[in-house]
């Protein structure tokens, strides 16, 4: 297992210079640079910009300098659209913010999902299971930028119950909306393939073996069904993990939460060269990480599974 | 009353009261002395040397204060400057400073101005607004912005500690009122210099405005607390001043309806049944920007639009009313002249396709065509490029289906800003999407645009329009030459004029003080308070 | 939203098993898939879908881009759906027919999710059946490219290319369809591995078949249950991929749209009292991806009974 979890990391310092490379060389080629706007910039002024930015150096020194400061300094430079901050502040900024939502999210899906999948499963084909399902192939295809307006209209100007937007890390009410926003269809994902396989394991030999020996039901439940009943739910969640980030886009869009996933789209649109790569660089870091993760947890509940 | 400065006035003093709001009669001030507006993004920098945003102004506004601030009608009164003098030839400006104190209790000196408007000219401080010195036309400005001088030769000098000389290479009429801008405000030396890039932070900035900065959650949040060192501190009555970022209008209008903000700009579309609904709270007042579709004339631009009857057939037939009433519908103006209709001192030209009835100027435009050759048989092929936003989207849909049944067929081209920009520098386009916005209220700030040596992205040129802007800096009488330079661009047509913006904003009734006068639609949070209700 | 890949793996599986024990798993198959209720709700929600998307622009009174300068500038008031004027569907806020519209949506929305799906399958066939055949280092590194590709933010990727290249439609396509080729050649190429040494195959070789005709005569044909699956449970993520874009400000170009060009259009103005502009391209959404799940399922199920 060690072994294994070594040669993943070392497998992940290629992978992340490989995206750093293809993200910078793709971004300098787009047409248009940081600084064009709706007025043209004198040749002095535009020469100036782009001497401070170090934007006049051959590709391969940009990037190579960029890799230094990155590794040796962990700098990612300064932003270029918003020139008062650096990419680490902007990132320390807007990284926790994403982190708490987008974590909460991730513990509502899962909770709730999986909770809805059991309890559809053991009462099959009862109208609690109609309603689990409905429910989730409901809420799984409601795109989330439907839904986060209407909630603002729900609890903000119906209701007046929450705010309708912002953020601050000690009033949870900020929190609420963009929970239920980004976790509503990963929730319903996850009840759906937790129901399916909840199904075929009830339905096995050795569950079968358990009843037989006069097992009380939710024991058997609890001891026998659910952890195998995981597995899949485990395998889903590594690509669960990814798209909440890049769903977390319309949160920040919607509820002003000032988190990354703004702060990426703007700096493709806007060309905001350094914050793009600071937020790429940390986002594969983050899906590495938690593939590996995902991977362990895999191999630790299936005895089948060696590495 | 700009020529005053500059040609006539031996000795100009100004002695106007400075300008403050008092609440009218019958008015109670409210207990909670806070308002809340909307801002559309994060605001980019706290910096005056390196905000280049409306939002961000409106910011440096509460923070810093300038020469020269503006009134409810955008006239400039004293800001910092409590009087000055011009000299004969219109060259040199002598400003005497009022006492004054920096947020941190050092006062604020002539000196600050000299060591803000150098950095701003620096090559180091990379500045993207260091043109605004150019425009100002303040001497050795544009040296030094080539690193061909030493910041220090900048024709500004402080005689005293409140006694500060401006040197220009050029008469300007109207440099009083480019002193309002952002980039023109002082910054705290000291502070500045032991701080480095840092000293815009929260916590570290210091500002010479009405107001301080308590927090800035950068994309959600910016507050601004009254500045009790401000030097009129005691006629400020708002107390504390928020600007919330909501990055969806439609979002913004909801929050608006449920009371957290004051202040909301309205989705296109949505004035007539807002105003129907809230009289008093929907808002439509002029802004100083004009709206276009700019042909490119370049040698990169197709052949059809050099041919000046197609261009004045398309300025013809595109029917801005319905653009104006039917899309928009916010109060906007149908646009026949560049320069907008409310720009102080200019009268657009008489007569003109704007006097003509729609069914005679359709008439003329297929005639117009059928002379060059074109018509719904053997239609004129043009891509119409637009930067994304949903009412640019609407627009080009519109006017597209304007153009079709004379046979010019229009292919929407969308890209998202920075593809449009860069394709517009570069005259990589065919027609497109364009609009300019007033620096000053003077109207040569939109017919620069179209000088030979201007933006002009479209490359228009003509020399006897270069000829009248030149004579106009100079001229008694400005208005006949910029009245005959409209002339020209509307016998020429390089560009479709749109429409004159204005600003449709939803804004809380118990806000008061804002103005609904001023063409920049610049406003002070000083001026405002809250009226109980 | 991800295909369940525990499910597909089983179902991998069972293609190898039936090719041993010498019966088609496809026998069975039909008689299941047409048992099962929800799927053959979800097919037939499909074909009427499709016959609107070909179709229904027959009945249309307006085309998609002409301007109804009666409704312009009052549409709340005069653009809701009405027989009379001909919007069925009412109009958006420009005045133009959102029936016409959405079939025209509908049409680009389908053609980017079973494009897109089509690019995804082949490409991840061909690559894992590649990987799987040849073998040795060759599928040592083609695999270890797969472990690097997989922690890409694709979706990062996909915005950076629709802003390098600009919006047009075969981008879109292309850069879709290539979110999702890997985990379908991971499934591939581990069914590739276990056919590889069937007989049927050995004796292809020992007659001198070259490996490409063998991976696409004899591998690729085998893989075809998993394929159909993986390809109807792709399109619904494809199409949900292009609404997302669109929402972005990244899709097609005007006068064209798509459904989420359309919702988001819609959901813009949801309290503006032009709900119709958001309820019918939702409709059609939402019932569409409905459609292919119940399908996708519906035909895992049939092939990979559980009850064996």
């Amino acid at each position: 297992m060690f072994a294994f979890i070594l040669r993943r990391l070392a497998v992940a310092i290629p992978t992340l210079l490989l995206l750093i490379v293809f993200s910078f060389v793709l971004m300098q080629m787009a047409p248009g640079g940081p600084f064009t706007g709706e007025r043209a910039l004198p040749p002095a002024v535009l020469a100036n910009l782009e001497a401070q930015y170090g934007l006049n150096d051959p590709l391969w020194l940009q990037i190579w300098n960029y890799l230094v400061n990155v590794v040796v300094h962990f700098d990612f430079g300064p932003s270029f659209v918003y020139p008062d901050r650096t990419v680490n502040q902007l990132i320390a900024n807007g990284f926790p913010v994403t982190l708490t939502y987008g974590g909460l999210s991730f513990i509502a899906a899962v909770v709730m999902g999986v909770a809805l999948g059991v309890v559809a499963a053991i009462w099959h084909n009862s109208w609690i299971d109609y309603l689990a399902v409905g429910i989730s192939i409901g809420a799984q295809v409601l795109p989330n930028f439907v839904m986060a307006p209407l909630l603002v209209l729900v609890f903000t100007l119906w209701y007046g119950l929450l705010p309708g937007g912002g953020w601050s890390f000690s009033n949870p009410s900020f929190w609420i909306m963009p929970v239920i926003a980004l976790s509503t269809s990963y929730m319903a994902s996850i009840a759906r393939i937790t129901r399916s396989s909840m199904l075929e394991v009830l339905g096995s030999n050795h569950i079968r073996t358990a009843r037989a020996k006069g097992m009380p039901e939710h024991r058997v439940i609890i001891r026998h069904a659910l952890k195998p009943a995981m597995l899949p739910v485990i395998s889903y969640l590594g690509p669960v993990f990814v798209s909440m980030i890049t769903g977390s886009v319309v949160i920040d869009i919607y509820f002003s939460t000032g988190g990354i996933g703004k702060a990426f789209v703007d700096s493709a649109l806007n060309r905001d060269y350094a914050v793009m790569m600071g937020v790429t660089i940390l986002v594969g870091a983050l899906t590495i990480l938690f593939n590996l993760i995902v991977d362990v947890l895999y191999a630790w509940i299936d005895p089948k599974i060696r590495y | 009353m700009t020529k005053l400065f500059a040609t006539t006035a031996l000795l100009t003093a100004m002695a106007m009261p400075a300008w403050a709001v008092q609440p009218a009669e019958g008015e109670t001030l409210a207990e909670n002395q806070t308002y809340t507006y909307w801002l559309l993004d994060a605001i980019k920098s706290l910096d005056p040397a390196k905000n280049t945003d409306v939002e961000g102004s409106d910011a440096l506004r509460s923070l810093f204060e300038g020469l020269m601030i503006q009134d409810a009608q955008g006239e400039m009164i004293p800001g910092m400057a409590e009087t000055f003098e011009a000299s004969e030839d219109g060259l040199t400006y002598t400003f005497n400073l009022r006492e004054a104190n920096w947020s941190n209790g050092d006062p604020v000196t002539a000196d600050d101005f000299v060591y803000a408007w150098q950095r701003v000219a620096t090559p180091e401080t990379a500045s993207e607004y260091a043109w605004y010195l150019e425009l100002m036309n303040i001497e050795n400005a544009t040296q030094i912005i080539a690193g061909e001088m030493e910041p220090d030769q900048l024709g500004v000098t402080a005689l005293d500690d409140r006694t500060l000389q401006v040197r220009l290479t050029t008469p300007t009429p109207y440099f009083i009122k480019t002193l309002s801008h952002t980039t023109t405000y002082p910054i705290p030396r000291a502070v500045v210099e032991e701080l480095g890039d840092a000293w815009v932070q929260p916590g570290n900035i210091v500002g010479n405005g009405a107001y301080t900065l308590a927090s800035h959650n950068l994309g959600v949040e910016i507050v601004f607390q009254k500045n009790p060192e401000y030097w009129d501190a005691e006629n400020v009555l708002m107390e504390t001043v928020r600007g919330v970022t909501v990055n969806d209008n439609n979002v913004a209008l909801t929050r608006y309806q449920a009371g957290e903000l004051d202040r909301v700009q309205i989705p296109a579309g949505q004035f007539p049944r807002l105003s129907e609904e809230f009289p008093e709270a929907a808002v439509s007042v002029p802004n100083g920007c004009s709206y276009a579709y700019i042909f490119n004339l370049s040698e990169k631009g197709p052949e059809v639009l050099k041919d000046a009857r197609v261009r004045e057939a398309m300025a013809l037939s595109l029917n801005r009313e319905v653009i104006v009433d039917q899309v928009l519908q916010g109060g906007q103006e149908p646009a026949y002249s560049w320069t907008h209709w409310a720009i102080d001192g200019f009268s657009a030209p008489e007569g003109g396709m704007k006097d003509m009835p729609m069914e005679a100027r359709m008439a003329r435009a297929t005639e117009l065509l059928a002379e060059a050759g074109y018509g719904p048989d053997n239609p004129v092929r043009i891509q119409l490029q637009y930067n994304t936003d949903d009412s640019h989207r609407l627009l080009a849909i519109a006017a597209q289906q304007f153009w079709r049944p004379l046979g010019i067929e229009i292919e929407l081209n969308n890209v998202e800003w920075a593809v449009h920009t860069d394709r517009l520098q570069n005259q990589d386009f065919e027609m497109a999407r364009y609009a300019w916005c007033a620096d000053y209220d003077e109207a040569t700030t939109f017919l620069d645009w179209f000088r030979t040596t201007g933006y002009n992205s479209g490359k228009w040129s003509n020399e006897e329009y270069d000829k009248l802007l030149v004579d106009a800096r100079t001229a008694e009488d400005t208005a006949p030459l910029y009245s005959r330079a409209e002339e020209i661009l509307a016998e020429e047509n390089p560009a479709v004029f749109v429409y004159h913006y204005a600003d449709v904003d939803m804004i809380n009734p118990a806000i008061k003080g804002l103005p609904r006068e001023n063409l920049l639609n610049t406003w002070y949070a000083k001026d405002l308070y809250r009226v109980a209700e | 939203m991800v295909i369940d890949q525990s499910k597909m793996q089983s179902l991998s599986d069972r293609f190898v098993e039936a090719e041993v024990k010498g019966r088609s798993p496809w026998a069975d198959a039909r008689k299941r898939f047409f048992r099962n209720k929800a799927a053959m709700l979800g097919l037939m929600i499909l074909v009427l879908v499709s016959l609107f998307a070909i179709f229904g622009g027959y009945v249309a009174q307006w085309s998609n881009e002409e301007l109804d300068f009666s409704v312009m500038g009052q549409v709340a008031q005069m653009g809701q759906p009405s027989l009379e004027n001909g919007h069925f569907f009412g109009t958006d806020n420009l005045g133009r027919d959102l029936y016409a519209r959405v079939v025209q949506g509908t049409r680009i929305s389908l053609m980017v999710g079973v494009v897109g799906a089509a690019i995804a399958v082949i490409v991840g066939t061909l690559y894992g059946a590649t990987a799987g055949y040849v073998g040795g280092r060759t599928d040592q590194i083609m695999m270890r490219t797969v472990d690097i590709l997989m922690s890409i933010p694709y979706m990062f990727v996909l915005i950076l290319l629709l802003v390098m290249f600009g919006r047009s439609m075969s981008m879109l396509f292309l850069g879709i369809g290539l979110i999702s080729w890997l985990d379908m050649s991971r499934i591939v190429r581990g069914q590739t591995l276990s056919l590889k040494n069937r007989e049927f195959i050995e004796a292809a070789r020992a007659t001198g078949v070259s490996s490409f005709r063998i991976i696409i005569r004899h591998i690729v044909p085998n893989l075809l249950g998993v394929v159909a699956v993986y390809a109807t449970l792709l399109v619904p993520l494809m199409i949900l991929t292009e609404s997302f874009i669109s929402f972005l400000g990244l899709g097609v170009q005007e006068p064209l749209t798509s459904w989420g060009a359309l919702i988001s259009e819609g959901a813009g103005t949801m309290n503006y009292g032009t709900l119709w502009q958001l309820a019918f391209p939702l409709f059609f959404f939402v019932i569409t991806l409905f459609g292919f799940f119940f399908v996708g399922d519906g035909l895992r199920d049939a092939l990979d009974p559980k009850e064996r």
